[in-house]
C-alpha cells in the first residue's frame, strides 16, 4: 500500500510538490506504519473510512450554512448571521437542536422499518464515497467496476425512501414516497446512460482510470470530457438527472412543504430527520463527485500550468462549485409538477441521452480530426433545438384575457 | 430555444447574489436590534397622558371626565376622580384623576380614547419594546408611568403636537380675550354707572 | 467454505424464510430484498464483481421496488384472514423438495464436468462485454426484443386505460 508518487505523469519531479499533493496518503502510510505488517492493509482502509466519515459530514455542515446564506443573498436578505462569525457556527446550533428534540414515532407506524429507513439511506450513501478518486492515488477502493458499484448504491437509496414513506402510516408520506421513488427510477436510467458514453470512450468502468484518461493536456487546455460535444450534452443530462435523483429543486416535489408537508420524512423528528437531511446532502456530494470524475476531469487541474496546486484541492473545488450551482438553481427555479417532471424525463431527457450515446459512438469511430467535432456538434445541437421545439409546441399562451366580476 | 428562460433566470439571481454585496437595494434587511427603521410619524402603539410644563401632577391635562374610559372597547382604562380641583391650562379649576390605569396587555391600540378626548389629554405613544417577564403587573401602567411631557409629544408627533398646541393656544387666547372683554365691560359699566341714564348707550358695548 | 460464506448464506436463507413466514406482505417484500442483498454479496465473495453489482442495481433497485409498488397499488396490503400457511402445504413441500433435488443434481453434475483448474479464471467486465457481443450476441438481441415488447406492452396498457377513462 505504498503510494507511488506521480508515476503516470512526467511533470512532477519536484518532491515538494508531490509531497504536498500526496500529503494525506503519506500521513496514512506513516500512521499505518506503527502497526504490524499483517494489519496494515485493513488499518489503511479503516483510516480512509474515518477520513471520509469526518470530512464529508463536515462539508455537509458548511454546506447547510452556505446554502442558507446563499439563498438569502439571492432573495435580497441576509442568511443566518448570529451564531459565530457570519453565522458559520449555525450547523452546531442546528445539530444540538436536532439531537435534543423528542423522537416521536407514530403509534400505528411500523417501528422496525421506521427505524431502519434513515439508517439504510445513510449507510448506502456513505458507501458511494468509497470509489470516488479524491486526488492522485486517493481512492479508498480501486475496483474494476467502480462505476457500477456507485450506481448500485444509488439504487439502494430508493428502497430506503420507500421504507420511510410506507412505514410512517401517513397518506402524505406514502404519496411523497411513491412520487420520490418514481422520480428516482426514471432519472436513474438517464444517469446510467449518460455515464455509459464516458465508459465507452474510456474503455473502463474504473473511476481512477477515467480520471487518468482526462488528465492529459494539449497545450494548456485539458482533455476533460465536458469540452467535447458529446461530453457537454452528456454532462447536461447528467446534471439534470443528478438534480432529480437527490430531490433538489426544481425536482423537489416529494419534499415540497406546500405540497406534502415534508413528503416521506414527515413523521421523522429529531435525530432521524437529521439523518435524512445528512443523507440527502451526502447524496448531493457523492453525485457531484461522480459528475466531476466523469465529465470534469476529477482531480486534474483546468490549465496545465496550474498543476502545482494539489489534486485534492481541485477535486473538492469542483465538487463545491457543483454544490454552488445546485444552490443557485434552487434559488432560481420554481418546482416542477410530478407529471411535468416525468414527461420531461421520458420524453426529452431519455431520448436525448440515447442520441448522445449514438453520437459518442460516432465520435469514437470517426477518428481524430476536425470532422468529428463538426458532425457531432451539428447533430447534437439540431436534435436539442428540434426536440425542444417539439416539447414546447403545446405551450402556446395567447394574449391574456381578463374577465372582471360584474 | 429550450432552456433560455432558465438561463435568464439564473442570470437574474446571480445579479441579485453579487449585487447584494455592493448595493443597498439588493439587500434590504435591517439588522434589528442593532439597527432600527425609524417609525412613521403617525405610528401608534399604546396611549400616554400629556402634561404641560415641568411638574407632571400639576400640568396634567386630563380632567377625569371618564369619556375615554366609557368609550374604550376592551375597557382597559380605569379612572378614579379626585375629590378636589386644580386649575387647568386656562386657569379654570378642574377635577384631575387620582388614579388612571391602563392595562396595555388589553389595549388594542384603536386610538378611540384619543379621538374622543375633548381636552387633548391622552395621545398615542410609539414605543413598542415593552416586553416584560412580570405576567401580573408588568403591563399595568399607572398615572405616573403614563405621564409624558408635551416636549416628548412634540418629539414623537411633531405635526400633531404643533396643531394641538396652536389650537390650545387659540382657546386660551379666546378665553383670555373674553375675560378681558368681560373685565373691560364690567369696568366700563362700573365707570359709566353714576352717569346720566340718557348716556346709557355710550358705555355699554 | 470460509466463515464469510456461512454468514452470507445464513443471511440469504434468513431473508428467504422471513419472506414466506411473515404476515405482512410489505415486510415479506423487504425480507426478500435482504435475500437479494445476501445473494449479491455471495456473488461478490466469489469475485464476480459485475454480477454482484448488477444484482444490487437490478434486483434491489428495480425489482424490489416493483414488487412493493405492485403490493401497494393492489389490495395486497391487507392482512390475510386465514393466516399465512395454505391448506395444501404438504404438497407444496414435496414439489419444492423435488425442484431442489433436480437443481442440486444439475449443479453437482456440472461441477464434476468442468475440468479442475488450479487458479480461478478472472473474468473482467471487459470479458463479459466481449462475450455478450461475440459469442452470446443472439441471446442479447432476443433479450432486447423481449424488453422492447414489454415496454411497448406497458405503454399500450397505460394508453388503453387513458382511452377508456375518457
Amino acid at each position: 500500500m505504498v503510494a507511488t508518487l506521480g508515476s503516470a505523469n512526467s511533470f512532477f519531479v519536484n518532491p515538494l510538490f508531490s509531497n504536498f499533493d500526496q500529503i494525506f496518503v503519506l500521513l496514512r502510510d506513516w500512521l499505518v506504519g506503527f502497526l504490524p505488517a499483517g494489519l496494515q492493509p485493513a488499518a489503511g482502509v479503516l483510516l480512509g473510512v474515518i477520513a471520509i466519515v469526518c470530512v464529508f459530514p463536515g462539508l455537509f455542515a458548511l454546506t447547510t450554512v452556505f446554502e442558507r446564506k446563499g439563498l438569502g443573498r439571492i432573495q435580497n436578505r441576509l442568511g443566518p448571521n448570529r451564531v459565530g462569525p457570519y453565522g458559520l457556527f449555525q450547523p452546531i446550533a442546528d445539530g444540538i437542536k436536532s439531537l435534543t428534540k423528542e423522537d416521536i414515532v407514530p403509534l400505528s407506524a411500523n417501528a422496525v422499518v421506521h427505524f431502519l429507513a434513515p439508517l439504510a439511506l445513510v449507510v448506502t450513501v456513505f458507501m458511494g464515497f468509497a470509489v470516488l478518486p479524491m486526488g492522485r492515488n486517493m481512492v479508498l477502493v480501486d475496483m474494476d467496476s467502480g462505476l457500477l458499484f456507485f450506481f448500485a448504491m444509488g439504487a439502494a437509496t430508493e428502497l430506503s425512501v420507500f421504507m420511510a414513506g410506507w412505514s410512517s402510516r401517513n397518506k402524505y408520506s406514502l404519496l411523497g414516497a411513491m412520487r420520490a421513488v418514481a422520480q428516482m427510477i426514471s432519472y436513474e436510467v438517464v444517469l446510467l446512460l449518460s455515464s455509459v458514453s464516458v465508459v465507452m470512450i474510456t474503455g473502463s468502468l474504473s473511476l481512477p482510470k477515467i480520471v487518468a484518461a482526462q488528465n492529459t493536456y494539449s497545450g494548456i487546455l485539458p482533455h476533460w470530457y465536458i469540452f467535447t460535444p458529446w461530453g457537454l450534452a452528456g454532462f447536461l443530462m447528467y446534471a439534470i438527472a443528478a438534480t432529480a435523483e437527490t430531490n433538489r429543486s426544481p425536482f423537489d416535489l416529494p419534499e415540497g412543504e406546500s405540497e406534502l408537508v415534508a413528503g416521506y420524512h414527515t413523521e421523522y423528528s429529531g435525530f432521524k430527520f437529521a439523518l435524512f437531511f445528512l443523507g440527502e446532502y451526502l447524496a448531493m456530494f457523492s453525485i457531484s463527485g461522480l459528475g466531476t470524475t466523469l465529465f470534469l476531469g476529477g482531480w486534474s487541474a483546468p490549465l496545465s500550468f496550474l498543476q502545482f496546486i494539489p489534486s485534492w484541492f481541485w477535486f473538492f473545488g469542483k465538487v463545491m462549485m457543483s454544490i454552488f450551482v445546485f444552490i443557485w438553481m434552487r434559488g432560481t427555479l420554481p418546482r416542477l409538477r410530478q407529471d411535468q417532471l416525468m414527461n420531461f424525463a421520458w420524453k426529452f431527457v431519455l431520448p436525448y441521452t440515447l442520441l448522445n450515446l449514438l453520437v459518442t459512438a460516432l465520435w469514437r469511430f470517426m477518428g481524430e480530426g476536425w470532422q468529428r467535432w463538426v458532425v457531432c456538434t451539428i447533430i447534437l445541437a439540431a436534435a436539442y433545438i428540434f426536440m425542444g421545439r417539439l416539447g414546447m409546441r403545446g405551450e402556446h399562451f395567447g394574449r391574456r384575457s381578463y374577465r372582471y366580476a360584474e | 430555444m429550450l432552456g433560455d428562460g432558465i438561463l435568464k433566470g439564473m442570470a437574474e439571481t446571480a445579479r441579485n447574489f453579487f449585487g447584494s454585496y455592493v448595493s443597498k437595494e439588493r439587500l434590504t434587511t435591517v439588522e434589528y436590534p442593532e439597527h432600527r427603521i425609524p417609525t412613521a410619524e403617525n405610528a401608534r402603539v399604546f396611549p400616554f397622558l400629556v402634561y404641560d410644563g415641568a411638574d407632571w401632577e400639576a400640568g396634567m391635562r386630563c380632567v377625569a371626565c371618564q369619556i375615554c374610559e366609557k368609550e374604550c372597547p376592551p375597557k382597559c382604562i380605569y379612572i378614579e376622580k379626585s375629590a378636589d380641583k386644580k386649575p387647568d391650562y386656562v386657569g379654570k379649576p378642574q377635577f384631575y384623576p387620582a388614579r388612571f390605569d391602563i392595562d396595555i396587555s388589553v389595549c388594542m391600540s384603536c386610538q378611540i380614547c384619543v379621538e374622543v378626548c375633548p381636552f387633548e389629554a391622552i395621545k398615542m405613544d410609539t414605543q413598542f419594546e415593552l416586553a416584560t417577564d412580570d405576567r401580573f403587573g408588568g403591563l399595568l401602567e399607572d398615572r405616573e408611568k403614563l405621564a409624558r411631557s408635551n416636549e416628548y409629544y412634540h418629539s414623537i408627533h411633531p405635526t400633531e403636537a404643533a396643531e394641538v398646541d396652536s389650537r390650545l393656544a387659540e382657546e386660551k387666547a379666546k378665553v383670555e380675550a373674553k375675560a378681558k372683554a368681560t373685565a373691560e365691560a364690567a369696568a366700563a359699566k362700573a365707570a359709566a354707572a353714576p352717569a346720566v341714564p340718557p348716556a346709557k348707550t355710550e358705555g355699554g358695548k | 467454505m470460509t466463515p464469510i460464506f456461512y454468514l452470507l448464506a445464513a443471511v440469504t436463507l434468513a431473508g428467504g424464510l422471513a419472506a414466506v413466514l411473515l404476515k405482512h406482505l410489505v415486510h415479506s417484500a423487504l425480507a426478500v430484498t435482504v435475500a437479494f442483498a445476501g445473494l449479491a454479496l455471495l456473488f461478490l465473495q466469489l469475485d464476480a464483481q459485475f454480477a454482484g453489482f448488477a444484482q444490487i442495481l437490478v434486483y434491489i433497485g428495480a425489482v424490489a421496488i416493483l414488487i412493493v409498488f405492485a403490493i401497494l397499488l393492489t389490495r395486497g396490503s391487507d392482512l390475510p384472514k386465514d393466516g399465512v400457511f395454505s391448506k395444501t402445504w404438504f404438497l407444496g413441500l414435496l414439489i419444492a423438495a423435488a425442484v431442489f433435488a433436480v437443481l442440486g443434481w444439475a449443479v453437482l453434475a456440472s461441477v464434476s464436468a468442468i475440468p479442475q483448474q488450479n487458479t480461478l479464471p478472472s473474468v473482467t467486465v471487459h470479458d463479459i462485454g466481449n462475450a455478450l457481443v461475440g459469442r452470446y450476441v443472439l441471446p442479447l438481441e432476443i433479450l432486447a426484443l423481449l424488453l422492447t415488447a414489454a415496454t411497448i406492452g406497458a405503454v399500450i396498457v397505460a394508453m388503453h386505460e387513458k382511452v377508456r377513462s375518457r
